[in-house]
């Protein structure tokens, strides 16, 4: 989608790096995240799981519960809705979501909710919920993917499958995705060398520091508010609603600063659990999850298991690729398989490709979305065997990618034509950096690889108010998750031609504005920014009316230049440009107030596509993995705001460091999850990381109007791959499964040794 | 809940003795209050004993040793410039607990209380030969760092029974102590497997005294002898740094749980011995 008013240079504001505009709020504690919010005669709420994998509920008695001292409400699943068009299946979301909240039949997962309390204290809550007896029949489970897929598996539940499936498969495999073009077995035979290979990958969890937290207070007349940490109010509001048999208007929601999010809290845990205990109990209830309780019962992403297969000529020319990925999502449908499928050869322009994706269940969390879902452990398993096949027939991985790499007009893996996209620059750029021409040291070896994702438009409404003074405040209704307060006062001061420290952004509560999707896909500096871009248009238009009036010409003969009003030529008379603050100071007299609007549904995300280069060290004899540098060169089309677009490039590449050497989920033999804490789920400490340098590169987006690309989530998916490759170039040993932990390593240099 | 807080150790055993229920000590709470707030556990009584008399210092001893007082927390320690470098392995053992602000709580008493197998003062301790000073109602008793622990999370200690102090001895002329432990990122971590390492040279720089110890390989930590003598007459060449590993890791009977496996763990014990000891030989006055 080419958008007719684009704007690619001369800017005065986008490109510049000004402070950002929470900066103060956060670092003095006077921003209010989700456990911040307090209401007059507030209960608190806790969540009683199940200690099962998988067991039939057979019963609970709450009355001891109940009977305990401070306790004013317990709530179980009987007292959600009980709507019957609700049903299993990806087409019936809002009943996973209201299963997953609250366990129906069977609790499905270690952590699985089953009771809640609403109490005076928190200390009274804890306690009451060693009152409630429940009673189960444990069943025999399952937690990964393969053996779930496998004959004989436990069924997590029968018809959840929808009709994709093909006939005689396990009913734990719910969804099947199958695309591609050309005759992948013509081209493998057309190739010098074929290499197939299977890979695994561990479910990482999206490790925000603030844990989910809600304050809600809902009334018997179905009339509620809430308050919580989120990416998406809206999405949060019209699950609510769902959930509780409300009517969505009569819900209002706002989002709390957020403490991180990177997908995980793009839907509904606790908030309906709050509202469920507010309306039973009549007083506001406040829920905040332990960190264990997000571990266990909130989302990490699917695990894998994958087969690929890479057929390539002597030149580097890749003649066919073709690939099984088989994704698990926890108990319910959703694992993102058919984005793992697409975006898996998506940085190369191929005659013959070939994917295949299965979703399957498990007795796990629900998965959720996580930075790209699907797509870094794609490019995990094809960018190692592409990295084989280059060191076998000895050429350069960049050049191997420069060769066979996607370029405008290619036909995706996936099947639409590629617009105008970054792929080269980014790889020509990297093969210039001074970090690819640095030598190695003794016993470090490097790693390269691409990543791709689609990045998203969505359901966007701003609204953009002029003040008396000659300010601005805009309001959006995406949560800013990446600096985006800021990027969008960059492109109003832009349009408007006032100071940046002129305008304030906020994030708006659900009776503010229309809807708004989530703060997910990439989507909120192309999305909403589009949207602020085309709502500051809607207001100069409307202070050139105003301008037009005062000067008795016609509205056309007046165009808006650096914060003024001007005659648009010569022949439309000869006026004093008029500035922004003197058309607003009395507007209320001129016509009431001047406020510019834009709701749409921006269908021009433009795909964007990274290249990173890594350096690694291995200890061989404790396995343990030093990453040394670490360069990202990322296609931003255009960078607002270029401090936050580095740091979204650093966070994706910190995150692919964790989920590649250290993070995983451990499950033992029970079903329990055994690491439900940040000292055994180990993320990255600062210690751990080096100095992550970043190249922006920018080939702008014709689907914005200043060649915005989404940056967020990109940033993720080559890291896994890039440091499999050096990690394997420096162990001497290819590693196939993540975490590439020390014990891991020392493992396969050990059969490597063994032969 | 009762809370106690005693200005002497024979008050703290004298609570303790007569304490209906489960018990625990409170130094600098790292454990006991992390239990306590995750629910995890919480005690019928709970003795704080930093205002016990002695418990803040780190004192030298007659003999030209240490007493370094139960409530002593690891950033004092590691501020202790004689101390530190008199038992540098004690001393960095106790500085890999945590983090900062932990090492400003964190006690050498209560990770030995805690009994994990995986605490890195222990095989430290052990490797510096440290007596434990106990307090009951019947008196003070001085007994090895080997007789405290029973089991992960359990120790041989008495109701009734308080440690008062940890006791090194004096450094010998030609000696050194290292600690080393391995874990899968930089900081902030438990040990997968820990091993401590004392030895003394002749004034030739052969080894002629030595102990080797491991922690996070077995339900408690081990004292190996047969380790020790492998390096004991030797200038730690790799023969015998290599026999060394072979040995400790044939002592280590650990399990496979989220930090490591047993195949894993026994690997590491052999590899961390030899590089502690290197460390230990340099500090003691050798070259290689």
């Amino acid at each position: 989608m080419a958008l007719d008013d684009t704007k690619t240079k001369d800017f005065k504001f986008v490109g510049t790096r000004p402070e950002r505009p929470d900066g103060v709020d956060k670092v003095t504690g006077r921003a209010k995240f989700g456990a911040d919010m307090t209401a007059p005669g507030m209960l608190h709420g806790a969540i009683l799981r199940s200690p099962h994998a998988h067991a039939r509920i057979l019963s609970i008695d709450t009355s001891k519960a109940e009977a305990l001292k401070g306790v004013k409400a317990v709530v179980t699943r009987a007292d959600f809705s009980t709507n019957p068009t609700f049903g299993p299946g990806l087409t019936g979301e809002p009943w996973n979501v209201l299963e997953n909240v609250m366990a129906g039949e069977k609790a499905l997962y270690d952590g699985h909710a089953v009771a809640a309390v609403a109490a005076t204290s928190a200390l009274i809550a804890r306690d009451a919920l060693k009152l409630i007896d429940v009673t189960y029949e444990v069943l025999d489970h399952v937690t990964d993917v393969d053996k779930a897929m496998a004959e004989g598996a436990p069924v997590i539940r029968e018809g959840a499958a929808d009709k994709s499936v093909p006939a005689g498969m396990h009913p734990n495999v719910v969804r099947y995705h199958d695309s591609g073009h050309g005759d992948v077995e013509a081209g493998f035979a057309e190739a010098d060398l074929v290499l197939e290979n299977s890979f695994k990958t561990e479910a990482t969890h999206q490790g925000y520091i603030e844990p989910h937290a809600c304050l809600g207070s809902l009334g018997n007349d179905g009339k509620g508010e809430l308050w919580c940490t989120t990416q998406g109010h809206w999405y949060a509001q019209k699950m609510c609603a769902a959930l509780l048999g409300l009517e969505t208007s009569q819900l209002r929601v706002t989002a709390s600063e957020i403490g991180g999010g990177f997908g995980g809290k793009t839907t509904v845990f606790i908030e309906p659990v709050a509202l469920a205990l507010s309306r039973k109990a009549n007083k506001p209830v406040k829920i905040v999850m332990s960190r264990s309780e997000v571990f266990r019962a909130t989302g990490p992403t699917a695990s894998t298991s994958m087969d690929i297969k890479i057929g390539m000529k002597k030149d580097g020319t890749i003649t066919a690729a073709s690939g099984v990925f088989r994704l698990q999502g926890g108990a319910f449908p959703g694992a993102p398989c058919e984005f793992t499928a697409m975006c898996a050869f998506a940085p190369y322009a191929l005659e013959n490709v070939h994917q295949i994706g299965y979703d399957v269940m498990s007795n796990r969390p629900k998965q959720a979305a996580y930075r790209a879902p699907g797509s870094p452990m794609a490019a995990f398993a094809v960018e190692s065997v592409i990295d084989d096949l280059c060191k076998e027939l000895g050429l350069d991985p960049i050049d191997v990618r420069l060769k066979n790499a996607s370029h405008k007009g290619t036909k995706a893996s996936f099947g639409p034509r590629f617009d105008d996209i970054g792929l080269v620059e980014t790889l020509e750029a990297a093969k210039a950096h001074e970090h690819y021409n640095t030598p190695l040291k003794e016993g470090q070896g490097r790693g390269i690889s691409c990543g791709f994702w689609f990045n998203h438009g969505g359901e966007t409404a701003v609204s953009l108010a002029l003040s008396e003074d000659g300010t601005a405040q805009i309001s959006v209704g995406t949560p800013d998750i990446g600096g985006s307060r800021a990027s969008m006062a960059l492109m109003a001061a832009e349009e408007l031609g006032i100071p940046y420290e002129h305008i304030r952004c906020t994030v708006a509560d659900t009776a503010t504005l229309g809807y708004n999707e989530i703060s997910h896909g990439s989507r909120v500096t192309y999305a909403s920014g589009l949207a602020t871009i085309k709502a500051a248009k809607d207001a100069v238009n409307k202070l050139c009316k105003r301008a037009a009036q005062k000067w008795g010409i016609p509205e056309d003969a007046v165009k808006w230049e650096d914060g003024c009003a001007v005659p648009s030529g010569a022949n439309a008379g000869d006026f004093d440009p008029l500035p922004l603050a003197k058309i607003t100071a009395n507007m209320g007299a001129t016509g009431g107030p001047i406020v510019g609007h834009f709701e749409a549904t921006p269908e021009g995300a433009g795909v964007s596509f990274a290249t990173h280069i890594v350096d690694a060290e291995v200890d061989h004899e404790t396995g343990k993995t030093k990453i040394v540098r670490y360069t990202v060169v990322q296609d931003a089309g255009k960078a607002i705001h270029p401090t936050y677009v580095e740091g979204q490039f650093q966070g994706g590449a910190a995150q692919g460091i964790g989920w590649a050497l250290n993070e995983e989920y451990i499950y033992g033999d029970d079903g329990r999850l055994q690491n439900a804490g940040f000292l055994d789920y180990r993320i990255p400490l600062a210690s751990d990381l080096p100095m992550i340098d970043t190249v922006i590169v920018e080939v702008a987006n014709p689907g914005h109007p200043y060649g915005v690309r989404g940056v967020g989530e990109t940033s993720i998916c080559p890291p896994l791959a890039a440091i499999a490759n050096a990690v394997s170039a420096a162990a001497g040993v290819r590693m196939r499964e993540l975490p590439m932990s020390p014990p891991r390593i020392v493992a396969a240099l050990k059969a490597a040794q063994d032969g | 809940m009762q809370y106690y807080s005693p200005d002497s150790f024979s008050s703290a055993a004298e609570i303790a003795s007569k304490a209906q229920g489960s018990i625990r000590f409170l130094a600098g709470g790292t454990d006991v209050l992390v239990q306590l707030r995750s629910d995890i556990f919480t005690p019928d009584t709970l003795i704080d004993i930093k205002k016990a008399e002695g418990a803040k210092s780190i004192e030298r001893t007659e003999d030209g040793g240490w007493r370094i007082g139960a409530a002593v927390a690891g950033a004092e320690m590691s501020e202790h410039a004689e101390l530190k470098n008199e038992w540098p392995g004690v001393v960095e053992a106790v500085d890999l607990i945590g983090s900062t602000q932990i090492q400003g709580r964190a006690t050498l008493v209560g990770n030995l209380c805690n009994g994990s197998p995986a605490a890195d003062s222990v095989p430290a301790l052990v490797a510096a030969d440290a007596r434990i000073v106990v307090q009951s109602l019947s008196g003070e008793r001085i007994v090895s760092v080997m007789d405290i622990p029973k089991s992960p999370g359990k120790t041989n200690l008495e109701k009734g029974d308080v440690v008062k102090a940890v006791l090194l001895p004096t450094r010998a002329e030609r000696s050194g102590d290292a600690y080393l432990r391995f874990i899968p990122r930089s900081e902030m971590d438990i040990a997968v497997a820990g091993c401590g390492v004392w030895l003394q040279l002749d004034e030739q720089g052969v080894v002629s005294a030595a102990r080797v110890s491991l922690g996070a390989v077995a339900p408690t930590v081990l004292d190996v002898d047969a380790a020790a003598k492998a390096i004991i007459g030797t200038k730690l060449d790799d023969a015998a740094l290599e026999n060394m590993a072979a040995v400790a890791s044939s002592a280590c009977n650990p399990i496979t749980d989220r930090r490591g496996t047993v195949e894993y763990r026994t690997h590491l014990a052999g590899v961390l011995a030899k590089r502690a000891a290197k460390i230990a030989y340099t500090r003691a006055g050798g070259s290689q």
